[in-house]
């Protein structure tokens, strides 16, 4: 019944996070930091592992492809799909649970111990709400415009690895990623990052806030935002892929 | 005025405090003293509101704060002021912008008068030049005293300090006791501080509170406390075999 308890205190934790801030001012300060922070600061991991992500694809696509009358351009188009569909939605929110998740975890955490949280408690400021829902936002604001990077980035990778690795020519490629096209992918895509983006966050944010203890806590803190986030992701990714595509 | 009126708290069935009361009055330093354990620190929090009593009432200047929901906490809560054990002070932002928190949560100030009663602040508590150090860059005395500079930059009516001496040493501790002291006179305020320092109740201690196992075990001024003859209290005052000593003098 442990889980039962953590469900019923995750939604009174979310209750009370989404009040009206103190004074916008503030939060709007936060929210920037935040925005720089989840956006500018996850670049690096997501283009690299981005690239090399569509570059797999594309090489185990070609190399799994042995029916000589399927043509080569469905490389692509398999490729493409794959990348938006699922690799830059769940696995870039996998690595975002990682770097993210563990970073906010521990941030929270390490003020809950350090008595932070009381002193803000203490001015009247709803702690949750200040620390937790610019987060959120950002979170919510800027996933997109990363997983839309990773997606590019994907591709990207795919073709170059492709061409480079000499299995398929650039036209080829091209002409498989622009054949039959679903816009709603993409749609669907966004869908996916926003919920995966909020499940980073509150989850995170839930265990940080939740820690007691000393260093030790806030590192089992940080381990379990990262471990309940990845399940959750993979669980929504299943009940919202069973939801909108069938 | 702080007034308790048999507060009861527990955790998981263990007692913790029981049925506690007493008066803490205005423009005077309130020492609540007692061995590890003994519900000090469950006792300041109850008295902010961190965590809730679960029999008696409390009661700030004839206004009832037990059993207030968070929103009606809300403007008792801007007249609190509190000195945590480790300085509780915000990692993330320096000692100005510490001390300016409150001020820009809940004042419609000027950038300038926020940074005048900052200065002024800092000044109180005797730091120059540390406006834009980070915590990670202070002493833990130091710490200590931009927490108190925090703590009293809102101009609140109540300070609460928990064991604000723990960590430091004995001339530090005792230039952090003369500074709280000072400030609750000057600005008259209600201030109550957790300690085991037992400088601290005989430098500063204009009422003490003993609590043992939870219970108000004695309560009396340092004059009182030196002529107890209560058996708990001389064993936990006067512990070691110096200050046997001295009380026999």
């Amino acid at each position: 019944m442990n889980w039962l308890f953590h469900l019923g205190r995750y939604w009174i934790f979310i209750k009370e996070m989404m009040t009206k801030p103190e004074k916008f001012s503030i939060y709007w300060r936060q929210l920037v930091r935040e925005l720089d922070n989840f956006g500018y600061g996850s670049l690096g991991i997501v283009a690299l592992t981005s690239v090399f992500m569509g570059a797999v694809i594309t090489i185990q696509t070609v190399y799994n492809l042995v029916n000589p009358l399927v043509p080569l351009s469905a490389v692509g188009i398999v490729a493409r799909d794959s990348i938006i569909l699922e690799f830059s939605p769940t696995m870039m929110s996998l690595v975002l649970a990682g770097k993210i998740g563990s970073s906010i975890a521990s941030e929270i955490g390490t003020m809950r111990v350090t008595e932070q949280i009381d002193a803000l408690e203490i001015m009247g400021i709803n702690a949750s709400a200040y620390l937790v829902l610019p987060k959120v936002v950002a979170a919510i604001l800027i996933f997109p415009f990363v997983v839309s990077i990773s997606m590019f980035l994907g591709v990207f990778g795919g073709w170059f690895a492709g061409t480079m690795a000499g299995v398929i020519s650039s036209a080829e490629f091209i002409r498989g990623i622009q054949d039959s096209f679903v816009p709603f992918n993409i749609t669907f895509a966004m869908i996916k990052t926003l919920t995966f983006a909020y499940i980073i966050t509150t989850v995170s944010a839930y265990h940080g806030y939740h820690t007691e203890g000393g260093a030790l806590e806030v590192g089992q803190s940080s381990t379990n935002a990262v471990v309940y986030s990845s399940i959750l992701i993979l669980v929504f990714d299943y009940i919202l892929t069973q939801l909108i595509l069938t | 005025m702080i007034e308790l009126k048999s507060i009861s708290k527990s955790f998981n069935g263990r007692v913790i405090l029981n049925n506690v009361s007493t008066t803490f009055e205005k423009g005077h330093i309130n020492l609540v003293i007692g061995g590890s354990g003994s519900g000090k620190t469950v006792m300041m929090k109850c008295m902010v509101g961190l965590v809730d009593v679960d029999g008696g009432e409390l009661w700030y200047d004839g206004k009832i704060f037990s059993g207030l929901d968070k929103k009606e906490r809300k403007p008792f809560r801007q007249e609190i002021g509190m000195v945590f054990q480790g300085g509780a002070l915000f990692d993330s932002l320096t000692v100005e912008q510490n001390i300016m928190f409150p001020l820009n949560m809940f004042t419609k100030m000027s950038l300038e008068e926020k940074l005048d009663r900052v200065n002024f602040c800092l000044n109180r508590v005797n730091l120059v030049n540390v406006n834009k150090l980070s915590p990670s860059e202070l002493s833990g005395g130091m710490k200590k005293r931009v927490a108190i500079a925090r703590a009293i930059a809102p101009n609140p009516s109540y300070l609460f300090c928990d064991e604000p001496n723990s960590g430091l040493d004995p001339r530090t501790s005792i230039v952090i006791d003369n500074l709280i002291k000072e400030i609750t006179e000057e600005f008259n305020i209600t201030t109550i501080v957790n300690t085991h320092d037992m400088n601290s109740v005989l430098e500063i201690g204009d009422k003490i509170l003993y609590l043992h196992r939870g219970e108000k075990w004695w309560e009396g001024t340092v004059d009182d406390i030196l002529r107890t003859d209560n058996k708990e209290l001389n064993e936990f005052i006067f512990a070691s075999k110096l200050a046997k000593n001295v009380k026999n003098i």
